[in-house]
């Protein structure tokens, strides 16, 4: 005990003191916690559980402790609630890396996944079990080889071009946000953005757009990404206008180039 | 005026302020001194040349290796892409290495080339004159007075089946917009999904939803009228959306229009017509691709950016006997852009 009060004064004395108390808290609150998670989720699997632990660490921040939703005091909605949204969309926004997003902005990017298979599944039965909503889809559900890609190409133009381009090659929109590229994205992460309408886009559900016609747009975009690019240069696949384009201005830069080398002084 | 041009000395010959700066001093090229160097350029123009014959092999190789295969579109870019690779390289290879070779190694004199005043001389402008006073006496335009007039008058009248012409765009037409002013929707028209036909329930419609629709009529005219069934749809084209109740305001006079916050609004912008269904699920904001126009769903289709000057129409449903959206009736006003007539019409009638 002398030991410890000759040190009082050292500089670091306050650290431990506050040190101490952050675990003393710690425990504290083990020892209050688990009875009061027991009362309420007592029936759930391990795997809720698992999720609702990462769901407080790594989401809680911006959608609530109880994924009630965050608004700010002066009304912005800092988080949405995801109550109800269902396994779908926490599945596409996690494994897509849209989620957690790195920064509050205008749009989640897609990046890196921040977390394992395991770890999205259980986040996505924990807000699961919050309220029932889409499920995520079954393999079959998105098959590409089972789709018909003529109709899944005429139901894609109607609905998803205006945003996403003829080809899935994205597009701008308001504000800065913009419809992302569909290339390289997993089919069953195409299908639950259809079905849950994930940030700026509307929701496709079953009742209108069936599990069927999903397919058809999903094996439509597959095909058109399957499809060769000789020349290396795909100006995003929509044919004469931005081919013109690309014309235009490198094709053109190039000659009004050689046309000035041309009446330029030899040396 | 005077006292600036008194200061300023006429320097050089006839009276010109700026003195003939004269011929810039041959500065001679490093090919005309240094024969590496002009070794150096003549290998250079003899590679572009050779580059230009490969080209040339190439194609045909290309066109012998890679024959068009009927139905293959893959073989068909390939054969576009080698094809006028090598034929271009081949053309402006060659034109490079000519202009390669005209300025490094062809002689490098300088030339003066005079020029001279555009007017013509005094006696060729009135030997032109005096042609054109013995045509007009030839052809007795100041004597006979009968034909001259009647030119004129034929030449006066001449415009007027121009003004006339234009004049159907404008007051001269006696009903220009029939066509425009009414769209195919009608009293109890079922809204339909648009390339799977199939009618739409109220709780088929997820909020967030969007639905590209058309009328049920649509389906119904026959195929061999191609032109009036795409004009009924570049009209009578429409989006539905649901959000929930309390994010969306009404308009006095609207309150019926919508089933539990599922609204209809027409595809077609209000600025030039485009098809537009660039909804933005959280802002409800429809943008059109064309010019950037916005127009808030949320707020009775208000235009909220963009060269748009009217808002979207909104069409309003109604359930029908089995269940399925339908229409209470046409729009309220003209749907697509404006045009000199447009704001005499209300529900279809001229007013």
């Amino acid at each position: 005990m002398t030991a410890l009060l000759a040190k009082r004064r050292h500089p670091m004395a306050a650290l431990m003191v506050m040190a101490v108390a952050l675990a003393g808290l710690a425990g504290l609150y083990a020892l209050v916690s688990p009875s009061s998670q027991a009362s309420t989720t007592t029936a759930t699997s391990t795997q809720i559980e698992e999720g609702k632990e990462l769901f407080l660490v790594g989401c809680s921040s911006c959608h609530g402790v109880n994924a009630e939703g965050v608004v700010r005091e002066d009304g912005t909605v800092l988080g949405p609630t995801l109550i109800g949204v269902g396994a779908a969309a926490v599945d596409f926004q996690v494994a897509t890396g849209r989620m957690p997003m790195a920064r509050n902005d205008i749009q989640a990017p897609r990046k890196t996944v921040a977390y394992t298979e395991e770890q999205t599944a259980a986040l996505a039965a924990f807000v699961a079990s919050l309220a029932p909503g889409p499920a995520i889809p079954e393999a079959e559900q998105y098959d590409p080889a089972l789709g018909d890609i003529s109709r899944g190409g005429e139901l894609f133009r109607t609905n998803c071009a205006q945003c996403h381009n003829t080809t899935g090659q994205g597009g701008a929109l308001t504000l800065g946000k913009y419809a992302p590229k569909l290339t390289g994205v997993a089919p069953e992460h195409i299908y639950a953005a259809m079905l849950t309408g994930p940030q700026s886009m509307p929701v496709f559900g079953d009742g209108v757009l069936t599990s069927e016609d999903k397919r058809d747009i999903i094996s439509y975009l597959k095909n058109v990404e399957s499809e060769p690019n000789p020349g290396g240069l795909g100006v995003g696949r929509i044919g004469p206008v931005s081919e013109g384009l690309w014309v235009w201005l490198i094709g053109l830069g190039v000659l009004i180039g050689a046309a000035a080398w041309l009446g330029a002084r030899s040396s | 005026m005077t006292t600036h041009s008194s200061e300023v000395e006429p320097v050089g010959q006839g009276g010109d302020p700026l003195p003939d700066p004269g011929m810039p001093p041959h500065t001679p090229r490093l090919t005309d001194s240094d024969p590496k160097a002009a070794k150096r350029a003549e290998r250079q123009v003899s590679v572009m040349f050779g580059i230009a014959t490969l080209g040339s092999i190439g194609f045909v190789a290309a066109y012998l290796a890679f024959p068009l295969i009927e139905g293959d579109l893959d073989r068909l870019q390939l054969s576009n892409l080698l094809l006028g690779l090598t034929l271009g390289a081949s053309l402006f290879l060659i034109g490079l290495g000519a202009i390669q070779w005209a300025k490094k190694l062809m002689p490098d004199v300088e030339m003066v080339q005079e020029r001279h005043p555009l007017e013509s001389s005094k006696e060729d402008a009135q030997a032109a004159i005096a042609a054109f006073e013995a045509g007009t006496e030839e052809s007795g335009f100041g004597r006979r007075t009968l034909i001259r007039n009647s030119l004129l008058g034929a030449l006066a009248l001449l415009p007027l089946p121009i003004v006339f012409i234009l004049g159907d765009m404008g007051p001269l037409n006696p009903n220009p917009a029939k066509v425009r002013a009414s769209t195919i929707w009608a009293k109890g028209t079922r809204v339909v999904n648009d390339v799977t036909f199939e009618p739409i329930r109220p709780e088929d419609m997820e909020v967030g939803q969007l639905v590209n629709a058309l009328p049920a009529t649509y389906e119904e005219i026959p195929e061999e009228q191609g032109a009036e069934r795409l004009t009924a749809r570049a009209f009578a084209s429409v989006i539905l959306i649901r959000m929930e109740l309390d994010e969306f305001v009404i308009e006095p006079g609207r309150e019926d229009w919508h089933i539990d916050g599922i609204l209809c609004y027409s595809k077609i912008c209000t600025h030039v017509g485009c098809p537009i269904s660039l909804y933005e699920q959280q802002t409800h904001n429809m943008l059109c691709p064309c010019h950037q126009s916005t127009f808030a769903l949320a707020d009775n289709g208000k235009v909220v950016f963009g060269p748009a000057r009217r808002p979207l129409p909104q069409l309003a449903l109604e359930v029908d006997a089995e269940g399925y959206l339908a229409a209470q009736g046409d729009f309220p006003q003209p749907v697509g852009p404006s045009y000199w007539e447009r704001a005499k019409f209300e529900n279809g009638e001229r007013i």
